[in-house]
């Protein structure tokens, strides 16, 4: 167990290596000149462009600027934005609002959408599970800013139950709307998932056995069948903690949240390599560590699968 | 599986549908029947208005995007300021703006008794100072070109390599109340430039730790910097001791950060926000009746064109018949009001409205729709070469309509053929400008910097014009303008470059399209109406809140 957990960061590290590589060369072979770009329309002025270049280093040969930045990198810095603030600390403001946000699409994903696979496969055939099925499939067939408009429209602009944008992460009652729609098509996914595995493993020997043991239903539900079908749930939902917090510029920028997507949506738009490449390397990291964790996950759910 | 029963679908599509025209609905509640003239003003009122995370420390001359700048603009006060509508200069923290005989010299002289927020005196120091400190290639202000006009200005901001010195020899303090202003040649119009942020003065505290000054400015405005909490907000609060002309009638701002402006929409709508900067595009066709009278709709000085780069092979030897048959096959009365759902108004000058020398139809049928004559007059001038033309926009700003429709209309009036040759982003169109990488035409803006004409015709066509990147050159047009530039008195000027203007209008150096207009709005806690200001934006000051 512990050699495997060893031997999965180990290989983390190529793989940091690579993506920030990668990044840097792409944000710098886009055309154009972010220095100059500061100016817009009206004219720059050379000379000064020529000093806020040099301030950025960027008139170094770009293997240079790369092996400046990586130096830098290990010494735990970050670089500076364009605006003379540290990458880092833009980081941390933008992460814990990120993080906050995807907990609550999570915890709705996770109660929402097992509650209703659960319910749907318990009564498979049934009325309820034609109506979850139509539901999940509206869901998922809705593009998230559909249902991020609509959503704002109907519940804080008419109805007025809800705050229409997030001022403050740390409240939760504004968290609550983004939430809901970027965990919207997970949940569909995850009742989906859940509804399917709970109606095959209702007719799994063990299940038989439990019954016949004489079992009361809480527990059989409860606990055997429950534990059992997880198991592609946990899968799904740890890959979808990375899509959660890296595929949230949409609901980000309809509900005004200043989390990572829109960091990193703003950071492209004034092509700021630093913040750009710094904030994707933390991405790829926090993926990488989830996924062990996943990994971790199932060996807890189902005692068969051991790591050496 | 059994296949789907046909009823589901039907049902699916019938819940869409309703939601869809749940849509459709009209805003109701917050309709704007509310009135605004109703009830009392609170002086001690405090306004929220949008803002974006301003993209540099809040030091004055680092502002060149708008939401710095409106925060800066707040927090100093400069020696003159403009009339609304005119154009015309105003004294704020000068007591006078005087020039010499042939307006190379300038003397200032600041009414007494200004204090920075500190409680530091504002001495003709604190602006010569913050002037050196500006202009230096070495402490990287994006604005530092400002300040070219003045005597000395190659010795701290050479072409190239490290300035030679850190004072510009022009600038010369008297005493606290009085320096001198020495350029490097006559300009008749210089006291107006003063006006823009760059030339605010700065407080002694400002050179210890310039970059945390720009987390807190110390300024000398109406209104005193309290907090920046970066991307939510920045306070500012009515300075007590205030002395210039422009006392804030309310108690403050708070700047709200807004990531898109359908966020800032909906927060006004629910009156969680007193001011938005524009509606969102998706909002242009309804905003009006959505918040009734509280929508502004306000023309700024700005001005939209499409330019021929003129060291295509396309256009070098162009006749200027060609480009304005060009021009008059544009229907931009249509396009603004359909395409543009509005935002814009026709242009009818190089020189925008509201800017002193703007003169209301000088430019007659050159922007006349006339399909005919536009076909006719292209004919004349030999066609335009290969009968295609491409106008470059960037795609990563809402130009597509536009572009398409103006080419819409170029083709079905003279039958050349038109596309939009679209650049990924505002990096990459720049970039081939700068580069004169332009296949054909592109799509240019320019917002004034200072309202006088010659901002926006030296700046733009004057044949070494840093912002002319077009390629255009006009011995004429040069001469008039140099001519003005040293004319004895700024009415002068302001003729001769209007003699200027019908130069241009002859040669079409470039094709004006529309004025910009600010799609706006405020909430019902505002009373009265958001008065502006020629740049685009509110006159802060001025707004008031209603009692509560």
């Amino acid at each position: 167990m512990g050699r495997y957990v060893i031997r999965r960061l180990l290989q983390m590290i190529p793989v940091f290596i690579g993506t920030t590589l990668l990044i840097f060369l792409m944000v710098h072979v886009l055309p154009g000149d972010p220095i100059r770009a500061m100016w817009g329309d009206k004219a720059a002025d050379p000379a000064q462009v020529e000093a806020l270049r040099h301030k950025f280093g960027m008139d170094k040969s770009l293997p240079m600027q790369y092996l400046d930045y990586m130096g830098n990198l290990f010494q735990g810095d970050f670089g500076e934005t364009f605006g003379g603030r540290q990458v880092i600390d833009e980081m941390g403001e933008a992460f814990p609002v990120t993080l906050r946000l995807a907990a609550v699409a999570l915890a709705i994903e996770m109660v929402i959408g097992i509650g209703l696979g659960a319910w749907a496969g318990l009564k498979a055939g049934k009325a309820v599970d034609t109506g979850v099925l139509i539901f999940t499939l509206i869901v998922i067939s809705m593009p998230v800013f559909v249902l991020g408009y609509l959503a704002r429209f109907v519940f804080a602009d008419e109805l007025g139950w809800l705050p229409p944008n997030v001022q403050d992460s740390t409240n939760l009652e504004q968290l609550l709307l983004p939430g809901f729609v970027l965990g919207m098509l997970s949940m569909a996914y995850v009742a989906r998932l859940t509804r399917t595995t709970f109606a095959e493993n209702l007719r799994a020997d063990y299940m038989r056995t439990a019954l016949a043991k004489g079992l009361p239903r809480r527990r059989i539900v409860g606990v055997h069948l429950l534990r059992n079908s997880l198991i592609p749930v946990v899968t799904f939902l740890g890959t979808d903690v990375g899509s959660l917090i890296g595929g949230a510029v949409v609901t980000e920028g309809i509900f005004n949240i200043q989390g990572v997507g829109n960091l990193l949506f703003k950071a492209l738009g004034q092509r700021e390599g630093t913040t750009i490449v710094g904030t994707v390397t933390v991405f790829v990291l926090v993926i990488l560590l989830i996924n062990l964790l996943v990994d971790l996950l199932y060996a807890v759910l189902d005692p068969r699968i051991r790591y050496a | 599986m059994r296949g789907a029963k046909s009823a589901k679908w039907v049902a699916m599509a019938a819940i869409v549908a309703l939601a869809a025209t749940a849509c459709g609905g009209d805003g109701g509640s917050d309709s704007g029947n509310n009135d605004m003239n109703k009830g009392a003003a609170d002086p001690n009122g405090i306004l929220t208005a949008q803002l974006s995370e301003p993209q540099n420390p809040l030091q004055p001359a680092n502002q060149k995007e708008s939401q710095g700048s409106r925060v800066i603009r707040q927090v100093f006060s400069q020696l003159v300021g403009y009339e609304p509508g005119t154009g015309k200069l105003t004294y704020v923290n000068a007591e006078s703006v005087t020039p010499n005989k042939d307006s190379s010299v300038w003397t200032v002289k600041l009414k007494p008794g200004w204090t920075f927020h500190n409680g530091e005196k504002v001495t003709a120091k604190s602006y010569v100072d913050a002037w050196n400190w500006a202009a230096n290639t070495k402490n990287n202000q994006t604005n530092s070109s400002w300040f070219q006009d003045i005597k000395g200005y190659e010795d701290v901001h050479p072409a190239k390599g490290d300035p030679k010195a850190d004072k510009m020899s022009g600038l010369k303090v008297v005493n606290d109340n009085e320096f001198k202003i020495e350029l490097s040649g006559p300009v008749s119009y210089f006291a107006y430039k003063l006006g823009y942020d760059v030339w605010s003065p700065l407080p002694s505290e400002f050179y210890k730790d310039p970059k945390a000054f720009g987390d807190h400015p110390i300024g000398n405005g109406p209104y005193k910097f309290i907090s920046w909490d970066h991307k939510k907000l920045i306070k500012v609060r009515t300075f007590k001791d205030y002395k210039g002309p422009d006392k804030p009638k309310n108690g403050g701002i708070d700047f709200k950060n807004y990531t898109t402006a359908d966020a800032a929409y909906s927060d006004l709508r629910s009156n969680n926000l007193d001011w938005i900067e524009q509606v969102p595009t998706t909002a242009l066709t309804n905003y009006k009746s959505d918040l009734g009278k509280r929508a502004i709709d306000q023309e700024y000085s700005a001005v939209q064109s499409i330019v021929p780069a003129f060291y295509t092979k396309q256009f070098k030897d162009i006749d200027p018949k060609v480009i304005q048959g060009l021009s008059m096959a544009i229907d931009r009365d249509t396009i603004t009001k359909t395409v543009l759902h509005g935002s814009r108004t026709p242009a009818d000058s190089y020189v925008a409205r509201g800017v002193l020398g703007y003169k209301a139809g000088a430019l007659k049928e050159q922007v006349t729709y006339d399909p005919k004559k536009a076909k006719a007059l292209i004919e004349e001038g030999g066609g335009v070469p290969g009968n295609k033309i491409s106008i470059q926009y960037n795609a990563d700003q809402d130009h597509k309509p536009w572009v398409d429709a103006v080419c819409n209309s170029i083709r079905k009036a003279t039958g050349v053929d038109c596309v939009g040759d679209s650049k990924p982003d505002f990096q990459a169109d720049l970039n081939a400008r700068d580069k004169h990488q332009v296949k054909s035409m592109y799509r240019g803006g320019w917002v004034l910097d200072y309202p006088v004409n010659s901002n926006f015709m030296r700046d733009l066509y004057g044949t070494t014009a840093a912002g002319n990147t077009s390629g255009y050159s006009n011995k004429e047009f040069d001469k008039l303008s140099s001519q003005a530039d040293k004319a004895a008195t700024l009415d002068e000027t302001v003729k001769l470059y209007q003699q200027a203007e019908q130069v241009l209008a002859k040669d079409m150096p470039s094709i004006p399209l529309w004025f910009y207009k600010v799609n706006s709005g405020q909430s019902n806690k505002i009373y009265g109406k958001i008065p502006y200001g020629q740049d685009g934006d509110p006159i802060f000051t001025d707004i008031q809140v209603k009692k509560k």
